[in-house]
């Protein structure tokens, strides 16, 4: 990492604020975790943990009308889109205050005003859906940008193909990215594909593509940034391949025996929120007490955000019959 | 229909193409994708001209990948736009089944977003189409909460029902009968008109036994009626015209008053939406009937090519006089 490129490119108080949501997230992935192993968290939990600085670097990257079609490991881009840690937790523990009051769990959060399309669990369905919103942009001439993205398994279906063929085809205001975190659940990337990088799937589309440290905040950021002025600039879409680790299981349950634990030591030491450290002090922008501050700040919100989730009412049962259909008045604009 | 200011007469086939052009004259929201149906004008040349009328961006050629622009169809959906998606054949649309069911069905359900969208489909046999170009795919969707399904079978019908699915605010399935495209003219009115979502049709009001179907068979069923009431048995039809939601009122009111019926679809038989509607007569109108619920749908097979096997196949006006005879002695 160039000293000179970051502090040329990211201003001091948005490396901080990406530091900030750092924090954030592995605080209350952590919480949701502890809340998972005490049972009160039902159902499936899949975190970001050791893969924060994708989802931090490039929602911080985006303009507040652009439309984020997340992963299920982009906490980070909640939080900066407004989530709040208690409507997370809500969402997590099925209440009636979180995002889809009850009707859905986990990471699967979505709302439209905030620009985040609700994550479906059948991987790489939403990089059409992204290239839909882009094309949208496109029809009505706005200079608004779609994000969107899947793991190493997802580049594996034909959604993933189709989305990136369409997007390349018609020139979309759409960036593409994969969190390479070399597992989809027990499937080794050898086993997913018969090519060593990502990246190289979008020559086959036409598609200019950068392979990217993904546990570098500044890193994925920077990558993020030149890809979305560039689809901004109506250039098309780009491919970003965020290389990673998957530091827990598929899911909580997971206890993930199949990755050797050297490997998990090896990329231990490339700990995303030890290197934003790393580079905070080396720009003379934090020390120990700094990031002692943020992680008490951090964890304040996360247990107000629990209180609050917790005091919030259940769902009634019979509410499982509202919603199947819209209503005119609920159409975007 | 008549009306006062009536046109000349359109087929099914040009009463869709009006109620595609006049929704986008009318709505700048709405645009349409599909393989081919720009310069080419759609493998039925349902969309001809329209490129020509309204851009390359409102009548978007796509590549050959269904799921790809169901989904986008969606995403942009989502955005406020109002996409007319064009399977070229409805046997297609098993390519884009997971974006439909998972994606578009379930976006409102779980976290608010209105995907107000429309996919037509060309389906149905008696085209010699063979078993990837005359499916009637519509059970597979009936099955899927979140989902509105039409199946037009007048013109009258075809342009009122596709302009009310371009404005409902959900994703609905508009499956129009290929056999119908050039075979039925019908003179519409000249000026808007919608056909509601939800309602069905008494095609031919009759006392004895109710016909429930729709799609193309409407019109066996009328032709069938015609025999039947030579010999004295009075045939009510009930075109169903939306399967999604299902009008129960229209077919209940049919079913208690002729206490009969029968249940005629083109799709095969088994989890047929007739076995759906079989069910509902008798946990809701038991008491009314006076004979066994009969079904005439095609058998559980692909739907095959040669003429015979075909005609074998397909639904015939002797089913549904056979049927109606035997129920008529109940």
């Amino acid at each position: 990492m160039d000293m000179a490129d970051v502090t040329r490119t990211i201003k001091r108080a948005d490396l901080l604020q990406m530091y900030y949501y750092l924090r954030l997230t592995r605080a209350l992935e952590d919480r949701i975790t502890a809340l998972y192993r005490q049972g009160r968290i039902v159902g499936g939990v899949y975190t970001s943990h050791g893969m924060e600085a994708i989802a931090v670097g490039y929602a911080s990257a985006l303009q507040r009308d652009d439309v984020i079609a997340p992963f299920h490991r982009d906490m980070g881009a909640f939080l900066i889109r407004g989530f709040t840690p208690g409507e997370v937790l809500a969402h997590y523990l099925g209440k009636r205050t979180g995002p889809s009051k009850g009707k859905d769990g986990n990471v699967h959060m979505g709302d439209l005003k905030r620009g985040m399309i609700g994550f479906v669990s059948h991987l790489a369905d939403n990089l059409p859906v992204a290239t839909g919103v882009a094309l949208a942009f496109k029809i009505r001439g706005e200079r608004r940008v779609a994000f969107t993205g899947t793991g190493d398994g997802g580049t594996s279906r034909g959604d993933f193909h189709e989305a990136m063929n369409f997007a390349a085809v018609r020139t979309l205001p759409v960036v593409f990215f994969c969190n390479n975190n070399q597992y989809a659940y027990s499937t080794p990337q050898r086993l997913q594909m018969a090519i060593h990088d990502v990246a190289d799937r979008a020559k086959a589309y036409g598609m200019p593509a950068e392979i990217v440290d993904g546990n570098d905040v500044a890193a994925v950021h920077m990558a993020s940034t030149r890809a979305i002025e560039r689809a901004r600039a109506g250039e098309g879409p780009t491919f970003l391949e965020f290389k990673t680790m998957r530091m827990h299981g598929h899911s909580e349950h997971d206890p993930a025996k199949y990755v050797p634990r050297e490997l998990l030591e090896e990329w231990k030491k490339k700990d995303p929120i030890l290197k934003a450290e790393q580079l905070l002090q080396q720009l003379g922008y934090g020390d120990d007490a700094y990031f002692d501050e943020v992680g008490e700040r951090v964890k304040k919100e996360v247990e107000a955000g629990l209180e609050f989730a917790e005091q919030s009412p259940l769902p009634a049962g019979p509410e499982v019959l509202e919603g199947v259909f819209a209503t005119e008045d609920e159409v975007a604009s | 229909m008549t009306t006062t200011t009536a046109q000349s007469e359109v087929t099914y086939l040009e009463a869709i193409s009006q109620a595609l052009d006049e929704e986008m004259a009318r709505d700048e929201r709405v645009f349409l994708m599909g393989e081919d149906i720009g310069t080419y004008g759609g493998a039925f040349k349902i969309t001809e001209g329209l490129m020509a009328k309204y851009g390359e961006w409102r009548v978007l050629d796509t590549p050959l990948a269904e799921s790809g622009f169901v989904g986008a169809a969606i995403g942009a959906a989502m955005m406020g736009l109002r996409p007319v998606v064009e399977m070229q054949f409805a046997d297609f649309i098993s390519c884009a089944f997971d974006q439909i069911t998972e994606v578009a069905a379930k976006n409102h359900y779980r976290w608010g977003a209105a995907v107000p969208m429309v996919i037509r489909a060309p389906f149905g046999g008696g085209v010699h189409g063979g078993p990837f170009h005359s499916e009637c795919p519509e059970g597979w969707f009936f099955h899927s909460p979140g989902l509105k399904i039409v199946a037009p079978s007048t013109p009258y019908d075809a342009k009122g029902l596709l302009k009310a699915a371009i404005r409902d605010p959900n994703p609905v399935l508009y499956f129009e009968h290929k056999f119908l495209y050039r075979r039925i003219k019908a003179t519409l009115p000249k000026e808007d008109y919608i056909v509601p979502i939800g309602k069905a049709d008494v095609k031919r009001v009759g006392n004895d036994i109710s016909l429930i179907t729709y799609g193309a068979m409407v019109h066996l069923a009328l032709e069938a009626a015609e025999l039947l009431g030579q010999e004295g048995i009075d045939l009510e039809i009930v075109d169903l015209r939306t399967l999604i939601p299902l009008d129960k009122e229209t077919i209940y009111g049919s079913v208690r008053k002729t206490s009969k019926a029968i249940l005629l679809h083109e799709d095969n038989k088994t989890g047929g939406i007739g076995a759906e509607i079989a069910a509902l007569l008798a946990e809701d109108c038991f008491d009314h009937l006076d004979g066994p619920v009969l079904r005439i749908a095609p058998p559980d097979t692909p739907v095959p090519f040669s003429t015979p096997l075909e005609e074998y196949f397909l639904p015939k006006v002797s089913d549904i006089v056979t049927a109606a005879r035997k129920l008529a002695a109940y």
